[in-house]
């Protein structure tokens, strides 16, 4: 069989990701959009560890790992080193998990967006840590459980919500700011091109099923995703220079359809899950006016 | 000193089809080749043949996408005996 059937593609088998997961089919579709001509930057979590567990390595590009923290200035290093030795043409893309994103690394992510590097950050969110065993991050919802957001008789799941990444990178006028799944593979390929044709800083936010941390069929993992963008839970959208546009306006299915079955959320109760259900729509019908703000303003400026 | 670095790609040698308790069996005859399996398969070990899908065994760990993503369901999961 070997050698007939062989990976041909950047991102190699091999790798030591859990059955089913979804970080390394985005991954996969990450890297026939990126190409050869890059360099990786990992953070530290789960994608480093499956990745390259010493002395083997499922990457075919130069790659560098680096601790939870500092993704985005190593990365900010590497591009300006090649761009101070005349090469313009290396993408620079970092890869780092929801825990490395919007909790460890988020003071160094939001100065390398300020200091407007050319870098693609890709952020894969399977919203904990899974890495180390599944512990409640900034990403994790509204009363998930996680270790360390256990399920008793007073406190059930997460206090908290989940941190707005998109729109907090946002925020800081960078030039491309999307969001997508590892299931909407065309979408996050679109993205990924067209994050690399802007010169600047770009962020691309990923959605993306953890199977042991979400407790989640291993063969599910796509569905699920699919699911959460037809929930209206994660929009498909990007903000061009400040503009907003949804790339997909689905149906709206009910948010069990997305909860149901993922062991993280058995324990909602109904009025959890129309609390929630509420919050959904909130967030959806935000967006929604934003898009259309957004769209009469470009209008009427010309633009 | 050696460099503290993996040789590119050599997570090939990684055979992780030994994980596996579920097999992909394909039904060729039923296989349109659209190619969604290959498209969403985590290992990238599951390739569209002129006479169907064929997945490579020495890798595919067994987590069912493929038979799940399938828009003709021609893909069973069979438990494999070793």
């Amino acid at each position: 069989m070997s050698g007939v059937f062989e990976n041909k593609e950047l991102f190699k088998s091999g790798h030591t990701a859990c059955a089913g997961c979804a970080v390394a089919t985005g991954f996969r579709h990450i890297m026939r959009a990126v190409g050869k001509d890059c360099v990786i930057v990992n953070a530290t979590g789960c994608s480093e560890i499956f990745t390259s567990a010493y002395p083997k390595s499922a990457w075919e590009v130069p790659y560098v790992h680096c601790v939870f923290e500092n993704a985005a200035p190593v990365a900010a290093g590497v591009v300006e080193a090649l761009r101070a030795m005349g090469n313009d043409h290396t993408k620079v893309v970092v890869l780092a998990g929801d825990g490395a994103s919007y909790d460890i690394g988020f003071g160094h992510l939001s100065g390398m967006l300020e200091r407007g590097h050319d870098v693609l950050y890709i952020s894969y969110d399977n919203e904990a840590y899974m890495n180390t065993g599944v512990q409640r991050s900034g990403a994790t919802p509204w009363k998930a459980y996680t270790t360390t957001s256990q399920v008793g008789s007073k406190i059930r799941g997460k206090l908290q919500n989940k941190k707005p990444m998109t729109e907090i990178v946002a925020a800081h006028g960078i030039p491309y700011v999307a969001s997508s799944t590892s299931a909407h593979y065309t979408d996050l390929e679109m993205k990924v091109k067209k994050a690399l044709s802007i010169r600047g800083p770009k962020f691309l936010n990923v959605l993306c099923t953890c199977v042991p941390g979400w407790g989640t069929d291993p063969s599910l993992s796509i569905q699920y995703l699919k699911d959460a963008v037809d929930t209206h839970v994660w929009p498909l959208l990007e903000i061009e220079n400040g503009y907003l546009k949804m790339n997909m306006k689905p149906e709206k299915k009910p948010v069990e359809t997305y909860l149901k079955g993922q062991k993280r959320f058995k324990h909602l109760t109904p009025e959890d899950v129309s609390e929630i259900q509420k919050m959904v729509d909130e967030r959806w019908e935000g967006w929604v006016w934003r898009e259309k703000v957004d769209t009469e303003r470009k209008k009427e400026l010309g633009e | 000193m050696k460099p503290a670095n993996g040789k590119p790609g050599t997570s090939m040698e990684n055979k992780t089809g030994s994980w596996r308790t579920q097999m992909p069996v394909v039904d060729k005859e039923k296989c349109i080749k659209c190619g969604q399996c290959a498209m969403n398969c985590p290992d990238g070990c599951i390739f569209v043949t002129p006479n169907g899908a064929q997945p490579n065994y020495e890798y595919c760990k067994g987590c069912g996408i493929c038979s799940q993503v399938c828009p003709v369901k021609c893909i069973k999961m069979v438990t494999e005996e070793k």
